[in-house]
C-alpha cells in the first residue's frame, strides 16, 4: 500500500484538545480500513465534500434495524472502505461500564471491525463505525454471547436513554436507570423490528435540568418532578449566607415565579407558586432538595427541525407516579403507538401527526382529559369545533 | 444461533460499590475544582473526574481509558451525555495522582459548572453521506480555540455548543447556546443517465419532504423544482445519482441562544445569528473566529448566571445584533411554517 499522506488532517494533531486524527493514526499499521478512512477524509478536506453513499439493506438475522449501510463512493481508490457499515449497540443505562466489559466489547470490534467507535452516538447507543457486510453476523453473534444487543434504526424505537439519575445525582426524582432498562427490555420487538411510520425516541431525565435534553430530542420525554413543596434545610441555608453567598442576587431574584423570600434568617417558600424549575436547588445543593411526592411529567412530540419545524415536547401528563412495573406508563406508550400507527403517514413523527390532527383529537382518542398545564395560554381565536354529542342535534 | 432481543446488560453490574450503596441516597455535591465533582451520599462519597474526549474514539484510546480506570477507579468509569469520560474514584487519595497522570497525558479535565462543556456532534465527512461539512474536524478546531473555557469556570453560566453536519440535525442541535449547522445551499445535481440505471423513480419522488421531485419519463429520470428544494439531501440518500454536495456553496450556519434545561427560564430554541460561513478545512478559521467573538460578547455583557439566550432575551435581539456586530439580513426573518409569532407586533423595541 502507498504511504499514507494526510497533510491537511495532520494540522488537526496540534492544539490542546484531544485529536481524533492522532488517535486514528495509531491504528493505521494494523488496520487498512483506518488508513483508507483517513485517506478518504483527507480527500474530503481537499475537495470540501463527503465521499460516502447510503445504500442497500444490510443487517443481521432476525433484526430489521441496528445496522446502517455505508459505502465509499470511490471504492476503487479506497477499497478497504468500499463497505463501511455502522453497528449500533444498546448502551447500559447511565453509560456506566467496568473496564472488563469495555475491553470485551472492544476485542470483538477489533476482530471484526475498524476499531473506530463513538462513545456514544446521539441516540445514546454505542456506535461501532465501519465493518463489512460479511462480518456483521459473526460480530453480532459474539456480542450476543457476551450479553450485548443491537440498537434501533429505521422506523422503529431507538434505545431509550437516561441521565445518571439516582446513581450519582441528588436531584433525581425518579429511578431513571431502572426505568430506562425496564422500557428497553419491555419493548425489544419495537426496538428491533421497524413497523411504524417513522422513528420514536424515549429519553428520561431525573429532574427539570434535563441533562439528556429529552424535551428537545425525544418524541416521548420523561422528566422527573414533585408535587409537594421542595425541602429546605434552614441551617444549611444560613451556612451558605454566612459564607458570603449572595442569596438575594443568585437565588431569590432569579426564581422565575418570585416565590422565595429571604428574611435575613429564614428562606421562606410560597410552595403553591413554585414551578419546580430546579434553579434554587442547583445553586444551593446542600440546603435544598426536591419534595417527597415524586413522579414525572410526560411530554410528547419533541424533534429536530426536519420537516414541520422543530418542536419541543408538549406536556400531556403533568404528573405520573413512576413505580415498578410502570404499567400506566407502558399502557400510555402502547396507546400512543397504536394511534400513530393508525393515523400516521410515512415519515411522520408523532409530534407532526398530533399537530396535523389537532391536540383535541389526540386527547380524545387516547381518553385523556384536557388540562391547563398542557398550554402556556388558551387559544385567542373562535374557530373551535364541537363534538356531535356536545351540541343539541335538534 | 445467537440469542436475540436480550437488550443491554443490566447497569447494576457496572456500578462502583459506593454508588450501589448510595443509589438514590445522595445528599449533595460540590465542584472541588474544574472537572472534579464530589458527591456525598448517606454512607460514602464518590469523586468524578470529567475528562474531555473526542467522540470519535479508537479501541486504543478506550484501552488507555481502561488502564486509567483500573489504576485509579477499581475498574469503573462512565461516559456522559456530552461524550466526556468520567473516572469514578472511590478512594480520595487517588484523585490527585489521577489528575497528575491525566495532565501528563494531555487529557483535558473540566466541563463542570460555569464552563464550556464538550461539543456534541454528528458524523460529518468521517461517516455520513449527506454531510455539508465535517464534524470531528470543526469540533477539534473550536475546542482548541475555546479550550480555556473548558478547563476553567469563568463563564457567566454554562455554555453548550453543538454541531450537526446537515439540516437533518441528527444531534438535534436546535436548543444549544451556540449551534454549528452544516448547510447545503444548492439543489441536487441530477445525473440523468445514472438515475435511469441506479434508482427507483417512485422511491426517489416519495423521498422528497417538500414534494419538489417529479418523474421525467422522457429521460427515465426525475426533475427537481428548485424553488421548492430545501437542500435536505433525502433524495441523495435514496439515489446516489442525485449528489447534493457542492464544495463551492456548502458551509456552516451559526445559531445562538437555545437551552434545554428548565432552570429559571423555559427551554428555548437556538436562533439564526450567522447564515453562512465557508467550509475551510482543516481548521475552519472563519467559524472558530466567529464563535470566539460570539462567546466574548456574551462574557463581556451578560450578568452573572445568564445563559446565552437569557442574556439576549433580556437585552433584545436588535441589541444583540448591534453588540455582536453582525449584519441582519433577509435570512434572519423566518419564512418557514411557524414564522408569524416571531414577527414584532409591538411598537416597543430598541434602536
Ligand atoms: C444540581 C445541579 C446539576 C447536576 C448535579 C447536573 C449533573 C449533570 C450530569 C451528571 C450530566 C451528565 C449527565 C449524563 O451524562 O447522564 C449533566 C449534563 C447536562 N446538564 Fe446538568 N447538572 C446540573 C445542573 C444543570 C443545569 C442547571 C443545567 C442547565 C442550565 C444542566 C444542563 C445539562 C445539560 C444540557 C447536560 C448535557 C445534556 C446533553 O447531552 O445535551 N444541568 N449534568
Ligand atoms: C430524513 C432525514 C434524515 C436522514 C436521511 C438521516 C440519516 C441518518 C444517517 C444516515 C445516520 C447515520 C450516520 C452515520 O452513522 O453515518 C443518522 C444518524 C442519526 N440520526 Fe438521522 N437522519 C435524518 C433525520 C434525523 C432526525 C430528524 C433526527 C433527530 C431528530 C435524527 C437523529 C439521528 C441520530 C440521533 C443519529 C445518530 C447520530 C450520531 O451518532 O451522531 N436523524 N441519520
Ligand atoms: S437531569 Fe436532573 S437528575 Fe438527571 S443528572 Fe441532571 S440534574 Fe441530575
Ligand atoms: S424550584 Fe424554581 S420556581 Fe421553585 S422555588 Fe426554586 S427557583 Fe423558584
Ligand atoms: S446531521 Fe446529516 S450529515 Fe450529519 S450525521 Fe445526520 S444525516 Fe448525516
Ligand atoms: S434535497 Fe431534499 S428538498 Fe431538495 S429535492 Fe432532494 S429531497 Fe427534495
Amino acid at each position: 500500500m502507498a504511504e499514507l499522506k494526510t497533510p491537511l488532517l495532520d494540522q488537526l494533531t496540534t492544539g490542546p484538545w484531544p485529536s481524533f486524527v492522532a488517535d486514528m493514526k495509531r491504528l493505521v499499521d494494523r488496520k487498512p480500513t483506518v488508513a483508507d478512512v483517513l485517506a478518504q477524509l483527507e480527500l474530503s478536506y481537499e475537495e470540501k465534500k463527503g465521499h460516502w453513499k447510503h445504500g442497500g439493506i444490510v443487517g443481521v438475522m432476525g433484526y430489521g434495524g441496528g445496522v446502517i449501510g455505508r459505502y465509499s463512493d470511490m471504492p476503487e481508490k479506497f477499497p478497504n472502505v468500499a463497505e463501511f457499515h455502522t453497528m449500533r449497540i444498546n448502551q447500559p443505562s447511565g453509560w456506566f461500564y467496568t473496564t472488563k466489559a469495555l475491553r470485551d466489547l472492544m476485542k470483538i470490534w477489533d476482530k471484526y471491525g475498524s476499531g473506530l467507535t463513538n462513545m456514544h452516538g446521539s441516540t445514546g447507543d454505542i456506535i461501532l463505525l465501519g465493518t463489512v457486510t460479511d462480518n456483521l453476523q459473526p460480530a453480532f453473534d459474539e456480542f450476543s454471547d457476551l450479553g450485548w444487543d443491537l440498537g434501533g434504526s429505521g422506523s422503529d424505537l431507538r434505545t431509550p436513554s437516561c441521565c445518571v439519575g439516582p446513581a450519582r445525582c441528588e436531584c433525581a426524582c425518579i429511578d431513571t436507570l431502572d426505568l430506562c432498562y425496564d422500557l428497553t427490555q419491555e419493548f425489544q420487538d419495537e426496538l428491533h423490528r421497524p413497523m411504524w411510520p417513522y422513528k420514536f425516541k424515549i429519553k428520561i431525565s431525573g429532574c427539570a435540568n434535563d441533562c439528556v435534553a429529552s424535551i428537545a430530542r425525544a418524541d416521548f420525554a420523561i422528566i422527573g418532578t414533585w408535587r409537594d413543596d421542595l425541602k429546605i434545610d434552614q441551617e444549611a441555608v444560613r451556612e451558605y449566607v454566612n459564607s458570603g453567598f449572595d442569596i438575594q442576587g443568585v437565588v431569590i431574584d432569579k426564581c422565575p415565579t418570585k416565590c422565595l423570600t429571604w428574611t435575613g434568617s429564614e428562606l421562606v417558600l410560597d410552595g403553591s407558586n413554585c414551578v419546580r424549575c430546579m434553579h434554587c436547588i442547583n445553586k444551593m445543593p446542600k440546603a435544598l432538595r426536591p419534595g417527597d411526592d415524586k413522579g414525572a411529567t410526560i411530554l410528547v412530540g419533541g424533534k429536530a427541525t426536519i420537516l414541520q419545524s422543530a418542536f419541543l415536547g408538549w406536556v400531556i401528563v403533568p404528573f405520573m407516579k413512576l413505580e415498578k412495573p410502570y404499567d400506566e406508563l407502558k399502557d400510555l406508550l402502547r396507546n400512543i403507538w397504536e394511534w400513530w400507527d393508525e393515523h400516521g403517514k410515512v415519515r411522520e413523527r408523532i409530534g407532526e401527526l398530533i399537530y396535523r390532527k389537532g391536540m383535541r383529537v389526540f386527547l380524545k382518542d387516547l381518553g385523556m382529559d384536557p388540562l391547563p398545564q398542557m398550554v402556556f395560554r388558551p387559544r385567542a381565536n373562535p374557530y373551535f369545533f364541537w363534538w356531535p354529542e356536545e351540541v343539541n342535534q335538534g | 444461533m445467537a440469542r436475540t432481543d436480550i437488550g443491554p446488560p443490566h447497569y447494576e453490574q457496572f456500578l462502583p460499590p459506593v454508588i450501589k450503596e448510595n443509589y438514590g441516597k445522595w445528599k449533595y455535591h460540590e465542584i472541588l475544582k474544574p472537572g472534579v465533582l464530589k458527591h456525598v451520599g448517606e454512607t460514602g462519597e464518590i469523586y468524578s473526574v470529567r475528562v474531555g474526549s473526542a467522540r470519535l474514539l479508537t479501541i486504543d484510546r478506550i484501552e488507555e481509558y481502561c488502564q486509567l480506570a483500573d489504576k485509579y477507579c477499581d475498574g469503573y468509569l462512565r461516559f456522559t451525555s456530552r461524550n466526556n469520560v468520567e473516572f469514578l474514584v472511590s478512594d480520595p487519595a487517588k484523585v490527585e495522582p489521577l489528575l497528575a497522570e491525566l495532565k501528563e497525558k494531555g487529557f483535558p479535565v473540566g466541563g463542570t459548572g460555569n464552563a464550556l462543556n464538550n461539543i456534541i456532534h454528528t458524523q460529518g465527512w468521517v461517516h455520513c453521506h449527506s454531510a455539508a461539512t465535517d464534524a470531528s474536524g470543526i469540533v477539534k478546531a473550536v475546542m482548541d480555540e475555546l479550550y480555556e473555557y473548558f478547563v476553567d469556570m469563568k463563564l457567566p453560566a454554562k455554555l453548550k455548543i453543538s454541531l450537526a453536519c446537515c439540516l437533518n440535525m441528527c444531534g438535534a442541535v436546535h436548543c444549544s447556546d451556540i449551534a454549528i449547522l452544516g448547510i447545503h445551499r444548492t439543489p441536487p445535481k441530477i445525473q440523468h443517465e445514472w438515475v435511469a440505471k441506479q434508482c427507483e423513480i417512485p422511491t426517489v419522488v416519495a423521498s422528497c419532504p417538500t414534494g419538489a421531485i417529479r418523474p421525467n419519463p422522457k429521460e427515465k429520470s426525475v426533475v427537481v423544482n428548485e424553488e421548492k428544494c430545501m437542500y435536505c439531501g433525502n433524495c441523495y440518500t435514496m439515489c446516489p445519482a442525485m449528489p447534493i454536495a457542492d464544495p463551492d456553496n456548502d458551509g456552516v450556519a451559526i445559531l445562538v441562544g437555545g437551552k434545554v434545561s428548565n432552570a429559571r427560564t423555559v427551554p428555548m430554541f437556538s436562533r439564526l445569528a450567522i447564515p453562512y460561513l465557508p467550509n475551510n478545512p482543516p481548521r475552519w478559521p472563519e467559524v472558530t473566529q466567529a464563535i470566539r467573538k460570539l462567546v466574548e460578547v456574551w462574557v463581556q455583557n451578560a450578568r452573572p448566571g445568564e445563559r446565552y439566550g437569557e442574556w439576549i432575551e433580556r437585552i433584545g435581539w436588535e441589541a444583540f445584533f448591534k453588540i455582536a456586530d453582525l449584519p441582519f439580513t433577509d435570512k434572519h426573518i423566518d419564512d418557514f411554517i411557524f414564522s408569524v409569532p416571531t414577527f414584532r407586533t409591538s411598537a416597543q423595541f430598541k434602536f
